[in-house]
């Protein structure tokens, strides 16, 4: 594995008074978080209680009613770019292309997002042997199982090499080894100085002093 | 909460007035006071208007008692097209600077443009039977009249088809901005069109000379459309904000008394 | 800066190939537009007349509208499928200009569902018993218009990507949008079939297309952004 292991320079993301609604129903109203570099918040929260929105309102895909979000001090309106260079997210859907095989799906997410392509190419495989993918390489994704391409979707994050990751739960449709694996390169994540903010039914093996929890029901 | 949130950012006290607008409660109690007056106004402009027209004003040499439709169609072609541009400005608005109440604005006057324009196309073809010998000729202020009203179909359609109410605005406000940009060329299409299928031989409804007993009837007319406008919009506006802010505390208080 | 510039181009570039490669894997879906197009080309002749000067007549405004349809019929194509499968999210938060993006997506859309419309027009223009200058014009004036329709379109998408059923409105929303694209296009074509220039109507195609091209780019990608809210 050639990855470079230094670690991420040190930032942080700071939430204040977040509300969001749905209809006309408030999700959750006067939400404030920070974290810094290698630190992560574990968002939980019965089904329906706005931890899909909250995670998409820090991405910036969806715009909260009241409140602001900051990167390093920054609005991240206002820094959107650079904002977003620095964010790898995982949504729901594993954002792959069932018309393109594992790797092309790889490259073309990389080229798409803030690695040149060039550096991709090289670096996908060994990505996708890292998550232990490596036999679909050339195989399209629709014909992969629920498990290999959330695998493949882990693999993107992490391959972009983003010091923030923001995962709606990456648990899904993993098996014990890849939960563990996941677990892992979580805690590398974190020990490379960077951030982690995800939503997960699992618990994950993490440091304790690294972790918060923030439950989104009290409200 | 916008109201605080606009009140904090605000940049100086020369803004303040302008932040009134950005607060529903202001904007409800302005419509509330101003709606039914304007609407008497425009009541009393309308008999005034259609007594001048129809019965002071003297019958056109060439058209007989025909002409007469301008009275209605003229203010109703005018306000389908100023509708559509306040309708695109105040979506627009919304859009860029998140003002909520710039957004209803938008959303009250759509249906209201949209009749307009159908009023405008129907005078119009209602003039064209005893003028041209048929109800409608591919005229090009008519054709633009009508891509006009299929405009506002489009803009009244996404809004309601998107569900939740601020993607709905934020969406049909984008279409607002891309029509109306689109509309002048819309518009010169249709006259080159025109020009090269019919020639010039059209006659116009507007014409460079006009009557003084035609024209004083015709203005009256023209001002009571636009406060009978102006009145609707306001109606629909407040309606529109408490539907909107029915969870805040001074809806529940005009609510419950 | 510069680099900057380097790896947007190179984002756009493979935007651009996994999109053409995407639809190479799916050949048939790429036929439907062209198929649909010359059937409903011929139909013309079937309800209205097979009369020759009558047809001639009509032949470029008929090419037109079914060109205009073809394109709609295929638009759901540009973002709905990246919608679906959650790559429009990755895209909405790439850190390069998301109206490139999008230009490059449309561009690609173009590739796939405008040029096939183009390559088979002479076609259907000898159906239509168009003389040869004029299936000439109506090939410069395909590939002067139809980017207009594509980038167009594209804002249509963006805006009614989020309703599920979206069909019928997607057509609301963007045909109205497109009649300077038809009265350009089509009038081209009439010129010529009655030896007039049809220069003048081609140059403001073009110009349309160019307008098209300034605006609705940043307009698509303001509208996806709302979308995937």
């Amino acid at each position: 594995m050639s990855h470079p292991l230094n670690p991420f320079p040190s930032c942080r993301i700071e939430a204040t008074q977040l509300a969001c609604l749905r209809g006309f129903n408030s999700l959750f109203e006067g939400l404030s978080l920070t974290v810094s570099s290698g630190n992560t918040i574990h968002v939980t929260g019965a089904n329906g209680s706005g931890k899909t929105s909250l995670l998409r309102i820090l991405c910036g895909l969806s715009l909260a009613e009241t409140g602001q979000i900051n990167w390093n001090g920054n609005n991240i309106q206002s820094v959107s770019s650079e904002y977003r260079a620095n964010l790898s997210y995982l949504g729901h859907k594993p954002a792959l292309k069932p018309d393109l095989t594992a790797y092309e799906n790889l490259v073309s997410a990389a080229a798409t997002g803030n690695r040149a392509l060039r550096e991709a190419d090289s670096t996908a495989t060994e990505y996708l042997r890292l998550l232990g993918v490596v036999h679909t390489r050339d195989r399209l994704c629709r014909q992969l199982s629920a498990g290999q391409k959330q695998r493949i979707a882990v693999a993107r994050v992490v391959m972009s090499d983003a010091p923030m990751w923001i995962l709606d739960e990456p648990g899904t449709s993993l098996d014990t080894e890849g939960m563990e694996l996941l677990s892992s390169l979580m805690r590398r994540h974190i020990e490379r100085n960077g951030l982690i903010i995800f939503t997960s039914h699992h618990g994950f093996d993490l440091p304790i002093d690294r972790l918060d929890r923030i439950c989104l029901d009290s409200t | 909460m916008t109201t605080e949130s606009l009140n904090t950012s605000g940049r100086g006290k020369k803004w303040l007035w302008f932040h009134r607008f950005g607060s529903p409660a202001w904007v409800y109690g302005f419509a509330n006071r101003w709606a039914m007056p304007i609407g008497i106004v425009a009541l009393l402009l309308f008999v005034v208007g259609l007594y001048q027209g129809l019965i002071v004003a003297p019958p056109d040499y060439q058209m007989g008692d025909s002409y007469r439709i301008i009275f209605i169609h003229v203010p109703s072609a005018w306000l389908s097209m100023f509708s559509y541009f306040v309708m695109a400005a105040s979506a627009g608005i919304g859009l860029v600077w998140h003002i909520k109440v710039s957004d209803l604005v938008a959303r009250s006057i759509a249906p209201l443009g949209a009749m307009f324009t159908f009023c405008a196309l129907v005078t119009g073809s209602l003039w064209g039977k005893p003028t041209w010998g048929t109800y409608w000729v591919w005229d090009a202020r008519l054709t633009s009249e009508l891509v006009l009203l299929f405009l506002f179909i489009g803009y009244i359609a996404l809004s309601n088809a998107i569900e939740d109410r601020r993607t709905a605005s934020r969406a049909s406000a984008v279409l607002a901005l891309v029509g109306v940009i689109n509309l002048p060329i819309i518009h010169f299409s249709v006259e080159w069109w025109n020009t090269l299928h019919q020639g010039s031989t059209v006659t116009k409804l507007g014409r460079p000379s006009i009557d003084t007993r035609m024209l004083i009837p015709l203005l009256i007319m023209f001002v009571a459309f636009n406060f009978y406008f102006l009145s609707a919009v306001l109606n629909r506006l407040r309606c529109e904000l408490l539907s909107q802010e029915r969870r805040t505390q001074w809806v529940r208080e005009i609510v419950h008394g | 800066m510069n680099d900057q510039t380097v790896s947007t181009m190179s984002a756009m570039m493979a935007l651009v190939r996994r999109d053409l490669i995407i639809a190479m894997r799916e050949r048939g879906d790429m036929l439907q537009p062209v198929l649909f197009f010359i059937i409903v080309v011929s139909l013309f002749p079937l309800s209205v007349t097979p009369d020759k000067t009558l047809l001639m007549q009509a032949g470029p405004g008929i090419i037109w509208v079914a060109a205009l349809l073809a394109t709609l019929l295929a638009l759901d194509g540009i973002f709905r499928p990246d919608h679906e499968d959650g790559t429009l999210e990755q895209l909405v938060l790439s850190p390069h200009p998301l109206s490139l993006l999008v230009l490059a997506k449309t561009l690609a859309h173009w590739l796939v569902t405008g040029l096939p419309l183009i390559i088979i027009s002479p076609l259907l223009g000898m159906l239509m018993q168009l003389s040869g200058d004029a299936i000439i014009v109506l090939c410069g004036a395909l590939i002067l218009g139809t980017p207009a329709l594509s980038l167009i379109g594209a804002v249509g998408v963006g805006l009614t990507v989020g309703i599920r059923k979206s069909g019928v409105l997607l057509s609301l929303v963007i045909l109205p949008l497109y009649v300077p694209v038809l009265i350009f296009g089509a009038g081209a074509v009439q010129a010529a079939m009655v030896s007039l220039d049809p220069q003048p109507h081609l140059l403001l195609l073009a110009s349309f297309s160019l307008f098209s091209l300034a605006f609705c780019p940043l307009a698509s990608a303001t509208a996806l952004k709302i979308s995937v809210n």
